[in-house]
């Protein structure tokens, strides 16, 4: 074996080569199935896909590196789930490009965030957290109320996401700022088609309450009051439905 | 520094610099009101600088063929100087977000002074910036003195170095501009991953060209490090980024993967960034300056080959000890975890085989600080690979994941490992490099030695605790069956610990900027010039006996 090496040294083809083929079959053995695997990924015929305004809330998200401190990803233990709500399914970030599960909990999880504290909590928590709860370590966001949200761009966003795979339709593309802005101005024209193309358990709200603007606060809180919430797949699987 | 560029390697430069501000101008246009146009205009800023640049000594003499008979240090001496702005850069970032966990409202109002973005600034500045750099000037100067070839040219490790120093500002910029693909530690964006793709295939060319025209017959271990870091970073970067731009004007681009597969590619990936960047390349630079440093030939030779695939095949299996008890299959998670065990043995015999190198040499560890540092990396080395293979056991995993613990491991390898072979290596290679007899002041070494060791100790035993007392308190029940602790409870226990880790980090930052003082002083101080002599004769060479003599 080492008189074998003692040639391969001398070789700096032989020796790229190598490395190239020994490096590559432990991605290829635990990536390439998952993508072929079907019980890799849940069946759920309920789940729908960001709204504009969630998706531009996500991108926040993103944007402000929120997920370097909270996780999306309830782990299959008992004072998680009993801490959290249910585990997390595989199917519930289906259309996550890319996942935001994270690696890290300075602050709590925020897989089951949505619906559990109201728009004017988060509101009020994201522009000061210490407002709220004195010992907070989070820092504020209170430039999100006063920053308007960039909306003309999300029909090429949506177009992008349809080409990585998520079924956003031609409708839906083409009336993407439109349902931006009818999603957080419940009481304008536009309110009806957000309904009407991503379903009537869609919350359409003035999240930062002011109905007539729309801030990067209406699209986070969006973002955030959605998550958990597109499918109802993890409360009823397996030991999730039993609890 | 760039004197020695022939008449049409000038001319080459000035092409690609034409044709990277062309690049710049183009995705400026492109970009209408999105923070594109901004980065590029640093891209064209940037060509236009180097346009200048080369300008400047466009009519300068040619060099002589003289030149050709001694190795090509320039953008090694360049590289060096270039890690040291980014470990003092990155180091403050990391202790300024350190104390924001003590101090949150430091922000100043302002999106950019926000942790969640200059999280990021700091973990690229520090590994790509610093460590980087550090990877790019050793090799260029190992890569030449164990194959005693010159590089092929000067134009390309020139490109190289600075091509990826481009790479760094365009990363470290777009954080605090909101530009990224959150993905951990590959955050920059679609351009940025393209430009970066093409400096690291020259950055390889470098390599095979070199080789290709060595005098060794054999080609030294720590080349093989150096060949798989470059060659692995290469697949890991090119799958992991696979992504969809909005569109050309656009920053933003979304992943090709969702999900569980997301996840799994990226855990993949990053954990063969911490395997073929932060061990592979230092173990390359390991293996070549803890000899020479401790004047004493390899211990084994079968025991790096062994390590060496081991690391190479192991580690591309690891990724998914990242995911227990998530969402991804149980026989992914099973897999890593298992593959992250027998990684215990390459890694060990690794820092084995740097210790037992010391061996009849330990007066000099006990007098050399420079020596010193290298040999506490070893240590560290073994105690994170040891602490790595632990923590990917599922029931550990359990209480440590999502906990200060794995920040803790991190910095072990990071500020231990990572840090100390760095320090240790650009101590032993700067006095060579600037013809000093030796370091500017010695003691200022030692200094940074004790000041360095003081820090990783206190910032890692702070995160040991924070880390085990946040997992057991978010798993301790009551009698009543139900959780004892709020999410905040455990919050609050974190503050010592965190007041702790921004001193430790503060001690290491400071020794990192004695550090840049003495190298700074060690090259402008010229009383102690050598003579210059013809062949770089003061510099050991390693040749082809210390690499095949088996230490047995």
């Amino acid at each position: 074996m080492f008189g074998l090496h003692y040639r391969l040294e001398r070789k700096a083809i032989g020796l790229t080569l190598g490395i190239i083929l020994v490096a590559s079959i432990g991605g290829l053995v635990e990536i390439a199935p998952l993508f072929t695997i079907h019980q890799t990924v849940e069946d759920a015929p309920d789940m729908r896909v960001y709204t504009p305004l969630e998706l531009a809330g996500r991108n926040v998200y993103i944007r402000e590196g929120c997920y370097a401190c909270h996780s999306q990803m309830v782990r299959t233990l008992r004072d998680e789930v009993e801490r959290y709500g249910p585990y997390s399914l595989a199917v519930e970030s289906k259309y996550d490009h890319p996942m935001l599960w994270g690696s890290k909990r300075t602050g709590p999880d925020l897989a089951r965030i949505g619906g559990k504290y109201s728009d004017e909590w988060h509101v009020a928590h994201l522009n000061n957290p210490r407002d709220v709860l004195s010992v907070s370590v989070m820092p504020a966001y209170s430039w999100l109320l006063k920053t308007t949200l960039r909306t003309d761009d999300l029909g090429a966003h949506l177009k992008a996401q349809r080409a990585v795979g998520v079924p956003y339709t031609d409708d839906m593309i083409a009336n993407a700022s439109k349902d931006a802005y009818g999603q957080a101005a419940p009481d304008s024209p536009y309110a009806d088609g957000v309904t009407q193309r991503y379903g009537k358990a869609t919350n359409v709200r003035a999240f930062d309450g002011k109905p007539g603007e729309l801030t990067e606060m209406d699209a986070l809180v969006a973002y955030l009051q959605v998550l958990g919430r597109l499918t109802d797949a993890a409360h009823k699987s397996g030991a999730n439905a039993t609890r | 520094m760039i004197g020695q560029l022939t008449k049409a390697e000038r001319q080459y430069a000035l092409l690609i610099l034409l044709g990277i501000g062309l690049c710049g101008l183009i995705l400026g246009i492109a970009s209408k009101d999105d923070p594109l146009g901004i980065h590029g205009a640093l891209i064209g800023i940037a060509a236009l600088a180097g346009v200048f640049k080369v300008i400047s000594i466009y009519y300068d003499p040619e060099p002589d063929d003289e030149r050709l008979t001694r190795y090509y240090d320039d953008p090694t001496k360049f590289g060096i100087i270039l890690a040291m702005i980014w470990a003092v850069f990155g180091l403050f970032i990391g202790d300024w977000v350190a104390w924001l966990l003590v101090k949150p409202d430091f922000t100043f109002d302002a999106g950019w002074a926000s942790f969640g973005r200059l999280r990021p600034v700091h973990t690229t500045s520090v590994l790509f910036g610093f460590g980087g750099n550090a990877l790019i000037a050793t090799s260029y100067y190992v890569l030449q003195r164990t194959s005693r070839a010159r590089l092929p040219d000067q134009l390309s490790p020139w490109f190289v170095l600075l091509g990826y120093n481009l790479f760094c500002v365009l990363a470290v910029t777009g954080y605090m501009m909101g530009i990224t693909q959150s993905k951990e530690y590959a955050e920059p964006e679609w351009y940025a991953d393209i430009w970066l793709l093409v400096v690291w295939v020259v950055y390889f060319a470098i390599y095979l060209r070199t080789l290709a025209r060595r005098k060794e017959p054999h080609i030294y271990v720590a080349n093989w490090y150096y060949m798989a870091f470059i060659l692995v970073i290469a697949i890991l970067h090119i799958v992991n980024n696979l992504a969809v731009p909005v569109s050309f004007g656009s920053a933003k681009s979304y992943s090709l993967f969702s999900g569980v597969q997301d996840a799994m590619t990226e855990w993949w990936y990053g954990h063969n960034a911490v395997a073929f960047f932060l061990t592979a390349g230092f173990l390359g630079m390991m293996y070549y300056f803890v000899p020479v440093r401790a004047g004493r030939p390899i211990y084994s030779y079968r025991m790096s080959i062994i390590s060496f695939w081991g690391i190479t095949f192991f580690y591309m299996w690891a990724g998914s000890h990242h995911l227990h008890y998530t969402a991804l299959p149980q026989w992914v998670q099973t897999l890593g975890m298992t593959f992250s065990l027998m990684l215990l043995i390459p890694s060990w015999a690794s820092a084995a085989n740097a210790l037992l190198t010391l061996n009849g040499a330990w007066d000099k560890v006990r007098d050399d600080a420079t020596l010193r540092f290298m040999m506490v990396a070893a240590v560290f080395y073994g105690i994170t690979t040891f602490e790595g293979s632990f923590l990917a056991i599922r029931s550990v995993n359990s209480l440590s994941h999502y906990t200060d613990w794995t920040v803790g491991h991190v910095h072990a390898g990071a500020l231990g490992w990572v840090a100390m072979i760095t320090f240790g290596s650009i101590y032993t290679i700067v006095p060579w490099l600037w013809k000093r007899d030796r370091m500017y002041s010695p003691r200022l070494v030692e200094v940074h030695f004790w000041l360095a060791l003081a820090g990783a100790v206190v910032y890692v035993f702070a995160m040991w605790n924070s880390g085990i007392i946040q997992g057991l308190m978010w798993r301790t029940y009551n009698e009543s069956g139900t959780l004892a602790y709020s999410f905040v409870d455990s919050l609050i226990a974190m503050r010592p610990y965190y007041i702790a880790r921004a001193i430790g980090g503060l001690l290491f930052l400071i020794g990192g900027i004695v550090g840049a003082y003495n190298i700074w002083m060690t090259i402008k101080t010229e009383s102690k010039v050598l003579p210059e002599s013809g062949a770089d004769a003061p510099e050991p060479v390693l040749g082809g006996e210390a690499v095949l003599q088996p230490g047995e």
